[in-house]
């Protein structure tokens, strides 16, 4: 595509996301040929080195796939395992482990939302450039992402690759009076992460709704994370050992991401809008009523108000864990007791930004003889594709800077995580237009 | 009085999982104040804008493990006044390092349907392998506060005030009781050294060794302490060696050692997996 009819525009980085990746979009007359989401962040084989390894080493080391969502990999991993081993964990354990996951997801969402996200809206590179007129709302978010990382430090012993996860429960179970010491700065955060919704909610959304199809858990009586069925908007309902008969991966030569897609249907969505289009009547009762005052649509379809739904899932977050924390007036048994032998297991949870899914099958001495790690972006990537795919046409007139930073920021909704699946997104858009030879400048 | 123009700071991404670099934006209360006297120059994570170099301070974080990214080490560096290397992976390979021990093309056809499609180097290595780095600050994560400590201590133009003592040091300053001694937990502390706080033995389990190995780490002492008086088989010895820097020498060497004495359980686990 390089003839005198070819235009190439090229720019630089696709910034604020986590990972490394480009896109390239091909457009003719205005009508969108090709679009390729790749990812070029170095393949680090973590399904490889697993094997031969023991189960009991899996949270610690599937943590390392992502520093931004450690405790995701480490919960899906434990459940995974514990699902080989027939092993239940009690239920102040339980808790705790939701509470742990709450932080990822409050310090997660923030980032996301204040840092990567709501520059997008307000026209600023970066948040310390937003900081300058917005110092009210940066700090905001600076004190609300502290607060969730706050738990993960207490929970699981530091911020970035806990360390006190393991199969069967945890290595110690906090103090109450450790645990007692996050409530006030979480409750501060609370009211500040509910002004955090009514500010998103105020932003210019970009007219635009599609309706893929949603994925995510389902739990009989609470908002999805550690477990539950894995439910989607075209009626699939399956247990997670029935995942590989439902989705599948397919390895395409632009990326180095494997992309899912439900078998014989094709591309999904996992993470916010998913989790709360399915259970939006399961969420804690604050962020019901800002979902209920902001998002008035029965189904949310822009993709650009996943902002709000982080905000509000933030909100949800906070109160959840201020519920456990409240109840947590002594400390549990920090595990409960098991033998390793062979077996197979499955584990989906919900990370911030989608599904998560692992599998394991262990010989008899808890080996791993083999691993199976799906991240929720390379569910998500194909339908991030088709997001672009019907976006474009409509604004294919834009002047070259806009529609780029659209672009991005298309992709910045679903807040991909590629070093999970990998850093620079480096975008480049052909619009090959054969028939005057005008080209864009 | 004439403004002195601010440094210059770019922050580089290799093979890894994001984590060091995200420890930067973990500092909520020192963010803001750091961006007023650091230029933040080239952050790609944290920002679309995006100064050309020279740089005065470049932080890297990862691992090199393709064709490619072993020439963009090399830009980085011409670039780069002072370049410091963040975390494990930048340190000695992180734990993708592990395929140095394996075939490669092996590990992509266990995790890619196309392996013809993924291009790769045999080695995960760190970038003092490829170029010459100023300083290495360690962990897997690297800590946060030690991260603030060497910015600043640039900006001063001073050394960096970082211990290169064990893990133990750490412990024992922290008032916690010596698991391996009083619950017979092997627990690398005595080789690796300090930066996390002795976070593992305040939770009640050993050290896992993610800050690599301290200067001097006495690994042969340590192993025979774990075969000895622990009962340690030797698969579990060179799992702990080879995990988070099994490409560092000192842990490279002991988990070989290790090794040598397992080879029928291995080629047992081998077959297991076919």
């Amino acid at each position: 595509m390089s003839d005198s009819k070819t235009k190439t525009i090229k720019v630089s980085y696709l910034a604020r996301v986590e990972g490394e990746g480009a896109l390239h979009v091909r457009m003719r007359k205005g009508k969108v040929e090709d679009v390729q989401l790749k990812i070029f962040e170095p393949p680090r084989f973590f399904e490889a080195f697993l094997r031969g390894r023991n189960a009991l080493e899996a949270p610690d080391i599937t943590a390392r796939i992502c520093g931004i969502c450690p405790v995701a990999y480490q919960m899906s991993a434990v459940h995974a395992v514990e699902h080989a081993l027939g092993v239940t964990v009690t239920e102040p354990l339980r808790d705790l482990r939701r509470l742990l996951y709450c932080g990822e997801w409050i310090e997660s969402h923030t980032l996301h939302v204040y840092m990567l996200h709501a520059p997008d809206f307000l026209g600023f590179e970066d948040a310390m450039g937003m900081a300058k007129s917005h110092p009210k709302e940066v700090q905001m978010g600076l004190a609300i992402k502290k607060a969730g990382n706050s738990i993960v430090s207490v929970v699981g012993g530091r911020e970035v690759h806990p360390i006190n996860v393991k199969v069967g429960g945890f290595h110690r179970a906090p103090r109450p009076g450790e645990v007692r010491t996050l409530l006030e700065p979480l409750q501060r955060a609370l009211a500040m992460a509910v002004d955090t919704v009514r500010w998103v909610a105020g932003f210019s959304f970009p007219d635009f709704d599609r309706e893929p199809e949603f994925v995510a858990l389902r739990h009989p009586t609470e908002y999805p994370m550690c477990d539950g069925r894995v439910v989607s908007s075209e009626g699939i309902d399956i247990d997670a050992v029935q995942f590989d008969d439902q989705f599948a991966e397919i390895h395409v030569p632009y990326t180095n991401a494997l992309h899912s897609v439900v078998k014989g249907r094709g591309s999904y969505l996992t993470g916010p809008l998913a989790r709360f289009n399915l259970n939006r009547s399961l969420l804690a009762t604050t962020a019901r009523s800002l979902a209920d005052e902001f998002l008035l649509e029965i189904i949310v379809k822009s993709p650009f108000k996943s902002i709000i739904i982080r905000s509000i899932e933030i909100v949800h977050a906070l109160e959840e864990a201020i519920r456990i924390i409240e109840k947590y007036r002594e400390s549990p048994a920090p595990s409960v007791p098991f033998t390793l032998h062979a077996g197979a297991g499955a584990a989906v949870t919900e990370a911030p930004r989608g599904l998560l899914y692992h599998r394991y099958r262990l010989s008899e001495d808890g080996t791993i003889l083999d691993a199976k790690i799906i991240p929720p972006t390379s569910q998500n990537q194909k339908s991030i594709e088709d997001d672009l795919r019907d976006l474009l046409p409509s604004r294919a007139a834009l002047p070259k800077g806009e529609l780029t930073h659209l672009c991005e920021q298309a992709i910045r909704n679903h807040d991909p995580c590629i070093s999970c699946a990998t850093h620079f997104l480096r975008l480049e858009i052909h619009d090959v237009e054969p028939s005057d030879g005008t080209v864009m400048p | 009085m004439r403004r002195e123009r601010l440094k210059k700071m770019a922050v580089w991404k290799f093979a890894s999982c994001d984590g060091c670099q995200l420890s930067l934006l973990d500092c909520e209360d020192e963010l803001l104040t750091l961006a007023g006297k650091i230029k933040i120059a080239h952050f790609i994570e944290a920002s679309r804008a995006v100064m050309r170099g020279p740089y005065d301070l470049s932080l890297v974080e990862g691992s090199i493990t393709t064709p490619d990214d072993a020439e963009r080490i090399k830009e980085v560096r011409r670039e780069s006044r002072t370049l410091i290397t963040i975390g494990a992976c930048a340190t000695s390979g992180g734990i993708q390092a592990l395929r140095n021990f394996a075939d490669v093309r092996e590990f992509t056809s266990i995790v890619y349907a196309r392996p013809e499609y993924i291009h790769t180097l045999a080695q995960s290595t760190g970038i003092a392998d490829h170029v010459k780095v100023d300083f290495e600050l360690r962990g897997c994560p690297i800590n946060k506060r030690q991260l603030l400590e060497v910015i600043l201590a640039f900006l001063k133009g001073r050394r960096p005030n970082i211990a290169s003592e064990s893990v133990c040091v750490e412990c024992k300053a922290r008032g916690n009781i010596c698991i391996a001694v009083a619950k017979g937990v092997a627990c690398m502390g005595p080789v690796t050294q300090a930066g996390c706080g002795a976070i593992c033995p305040a939770y009640d389990r050993g050290c896992y060794g993610c800050f690599g190995p301290k200067e001097h780490a006495n690994v042969n002492s340590l192993r025979a302490d774990w075969s000895e008086q622990k009962g340690l088989s030797p698969l579990a010895m060179e799992r702990l060696f080879h995990t988070f820097h099994a490409w560092a020498e000192p842990f490279r060497q002991a988990g070989l050692a290790a090794k040598q004495d397992l080879t029928p359980e291995i080629q047992r686990i081998e077959a297991e997996c076919e």
